[in-house]
């Protein structure tokens, strides 16, 4: 062992050593514990790594915060790249493919692959990426729901929509009623929250057979959102303001937006930009295409992955299953960084309502059962070429005209053109 | 050439003209006052506004009218100075750090690097100055990645002088010292000291270097506002937060995920407490800009 870390240290020089002030801590790394870095960003998960760190005094887990991001996925290939990534970092479930197909992560199956029962199959899927290889352990996941402002529902004698035909009926009847008020918006900004709405409607934006890459993100179920949205914004029964900006914080504050089509994380950020709602919002299931078959998407989510430049898998990967399975640890997940855990158990363990819901006690057991309706998604090796092609095009299409079925042909177009480039191989 | 004498013509005035030309061509000279107020609000306005918002509190800042003022500003220092063990702090002060230490140093280069270039004549002169004009066109962000793979070579990403070196070397800072030395430094003072005997460092240290005092306050201004402001070269250099400067901190305070809400108010509060340390030093090191513009009067 001694000798083996001795060598480790010998490799890596002074590029590991992460928290000894520039550099010159290569002979304290022979004789101390095994130091692993990780970058993450879920607020307050350094709490949850000092409880590592306080029940395993052989390897010590250097916490790092980074802003989250495609910018963090660019930073993590570039620190590949230059041959110093950290030992483990927090990877959103859509960037996995593009790290894997860069070399950036390590194959973990052999210490993770127990953990598989512990999660929902189709959360699992997206960590093997529908092969025999572990690339990462799930963190959190991001089910996709439907909330409201209840006391604004009574107030204007409306029904919660369970079908989209009744969601887009309810948004007319709303603006017939209050015409400065919206039920929801469509964010051009957010390509996630759209891939969430059509992995409910069942697309599927990209497939994999051996080598050869099927991307049809514009396929009929992408049209079918698409369409139902152009709708309405052309009659002007949904708002087209981006979500996550001043504006659309001021509306949720004021009442302009009554409801919010999000996930399962949404309580917290309602908590944060709205702080003066409290109490007045409820939740439901996702409006659905087929109500005799509910189902749902995610939006958001992420993994505990483990880089192939890493010099100390078989700990690292320990750590990451610790983080994601072990009842004290995803406990301290749940309460100091506020995620919905991916692991089952701990979904199920729940009890008590998120503190921004006190009037809907039954929330994750209600949550729980939305969550098991998940429909499975294959991301792409180039997810972020996409979402930008998405931001891009939505925006156009807004701001010329709001018919958005044009927008899906331009994503297709971008994600198959930089797929070739980068060498792909992409059938028809 | 033709433009400009009818201008000329317009604008000085002649006892022969007519009282509405009069009141025409005064008429004109308000418009340059009035772009420039134009410009001065629409410069100052964002500044105002994390001033009014920095006394916001969260849920204030997004429900209550743009300029009314908030009640909470000690609260959100408070709140800022508790965020994770008061790691804002760290960020300053990793800051000033970076920025000064960097844009001491870079002065120091610069004007050592721009003096020997006015001064002396040697074989490659040219081919220097024009690739470090070159330089002067490359956009620092460019070379971000490529000097993150030549840190990665040498081990020292991750480090403070990862983000120090580079930004020592300023093209920018090296053309504008050879500039000054050339125009500040007489030559014949340079002669006089040679022929008394004084030895080349002796010139540099007691002669021109303070006669380039002025132009390389000029030089630590620029440096330490575009360090403090760099964002991209400790982005991509950096790994650990505790290193981050308060651009980097600030942003990842920004960027928690869509999961969870941003940190707005402590983020307007952060930039406003962030920009004080400029505005401190832009007060204090104005004089100098004075009096370098005072002797160039005196000189023309």
């Amino acid at each position: 062992m001694r000798l083996d870390i001795a060598k480790k240290a010998v490799a890596v020089g002074l590029g590991l050593t992460l928290l000894a002030a520039c550099g010159g801590g290569t002979e304290q790394a022979a004789d101390g514990p095994v130091e692993l870095s990780f970058w993450a960003w879920a607020p307050n998960i350094d709490k949850v790594v000092d409880k590592w760190n306080a029940s395993h005094p052989d390897t010590k887990v250097v916490f790092s915060k980074q802003a989250q991001g495609d910018d963090l996925v660019t930073k993590l290939l570039t620190s590949a790249k230059g041959g110093n990534p950290p030992d483990l970092a927090q990877v959103e479930y859509q960037a996995l493919p593009t790290l894997v197909s860069n070399d950036v992560l390590a194959d973990i199956s052999e210490g993770a692959a127990s953990a598989k029962d512990k999660f929902a199959p189709g959360i699992w899927d997206q960590v093997t990426l529908g092969g025999s290889g572990v690339y990462a352990v799930p963190q959190d996941s991001g089910p996709m729901m439907f909330y409201y402002r209840a006391d604004l529902f009574e107030q204007y004698g409306l029904k919660v929509p369970t079908t989209w035909d009744q969601y887009a009926q309810t948004a007319r009847d709303l603006r017939a009623k209050a015409s400065d008020k919206f039920l929801g918006t469509f964010s051009s900004n957010d390509p996630g929250w759209f891939a969430g709405l059509v992995q409910q409607a069942g697309g599927s934006w990209w497939s994999v057979e051996g080598d050869t890459w099927t991307v049809s993100v514009d396929d009929a179920a992408t049209k079918k959102v698409a369409q139902y949205w152009s709708g309405l914004i052309a009659e002007g029964a949904v708002d087209k303001t981006p979500m996550y900006t001043p504006e659309w914080n001021k509306a949720l504050n004021d009442g302009t937006q009554i409801g919010w089509l999000s996930a399962v994380w949404a309580p917290g950020v309602l908590q944060g930009n709205a702080e003066s709602t409290l109490g007045k919002w409820a939740m439901a299931p996702m409006p659905q295409w087929d109500a005799s078959a509910p189902r749902t998407g995610n939006w958001g989510g992420s993994t505990t992955a483990v880089t192939a430049g890493s010099k100390k898998q078989k700990a690292a990967t320990e750590f990451a299953v610790w983080l994601n399975t072990d009842p004290t640890a995803v406990e301290a997940l749940v309460t100091e960084s506020a995620i919905y855990p991916a692991a089952i158990s701990a979904q199920e363990a729940q009890a008590k309502p998120p503190a921004f819901f006190p009037n809907q006690p039954d929330f994750y057991t209600q949550a729980a059962k939305i969550a098991a309706t998940s429909s499975g998604f294959t991301w792409g090796p180039n997810v972020n070429v996409t979402y930008t092609a998405y931001k891009n095009a939505m925006g156009e299409a807004i701001s010329g005209g709001a018919d958005l079925v044009p927008a899906l042909t331009k994503m297709q177009t971008a994600t198959v053109d930089d797929m070739k480039a980068n060498g792909f191989t992409v059938g028809g | 050439m033709s433009a400009v004498l009818v201008e000329d013509r317009v604008v000085t005035p002649t006892p022969s003209r007519s009282p509405r030309l009069r009141s025409i061509v005064s008429a004109l000279g308000a418009l340059p006052t009035f772009v420039l107020l134009l410009g001065a609000a629409y410069c100052l306005f964002p500044v105002a506004w994390v001033l009014i918002a920095a006394t916001k509190s969260s849920g204030e800042l997004f429900s209550t009218s743009t300029l009314s003022l908030g009640s909470s500003l000690l609260a959100n220092l408070g709140e800022l100075n508790g965020y994770r063990d008061g790691v804002f702090w760290r960020w300053m002060a990793n800051s000033a750090l970076y920025a000064g230490v960097g844009a001491l140093l870079s002065a120091v280069l610069s004007g050592v690097t721009g003096y020997a270039l006015a001064k002396y004549a040697f074989r490659g002169r040219a081919l220097i100055f024009n690739a470090l004009i070159a330089g002067v066109l490359v956009p620092a962000v460019v070379l971000a990645i490529p000097q993150y793979l030549l840190m990665s070579k040498i081990g020292l990403t991750d480090t403070y002088l990862s983000v120090l070196l580079p930004s020592v070397v300023s093209p920018y800072g090296i053309y504008l010292a050879r500039i000054y030395a050339a125009a500040s430094v007489p030559e014949d003072v340079v002669e006089a000291a040679r022929t008394d005997g004084a030895s080349e460092l002796r010139i540099l240290t007691s002669i021109a270097l303070p006669m380039m005092v002025p132009g390389l306050v000029t030089v630590f201004l620029f440096q330490f506002v575009s360090i403090w402001n760099n964002f991209m070269l400790p982005y991509i250099m950096l790994a650990n937060d505790g290193m981050f400067p308060v651009t980097l901190g600030l942003y990842t305070m920004l960027k928690q995920g869509n999961t969870t809400p941003a940190l707005y108010t402590l983020v307007v509060t952060g930039s406003l407490v962030s920009v004080l340390p400029l505005i401190a030093l832009f007060l204090t090191l104005q004089r100098y800009w004075r009096i370098d513009l005072l002797s160039g009067a005196v000189k023309a």
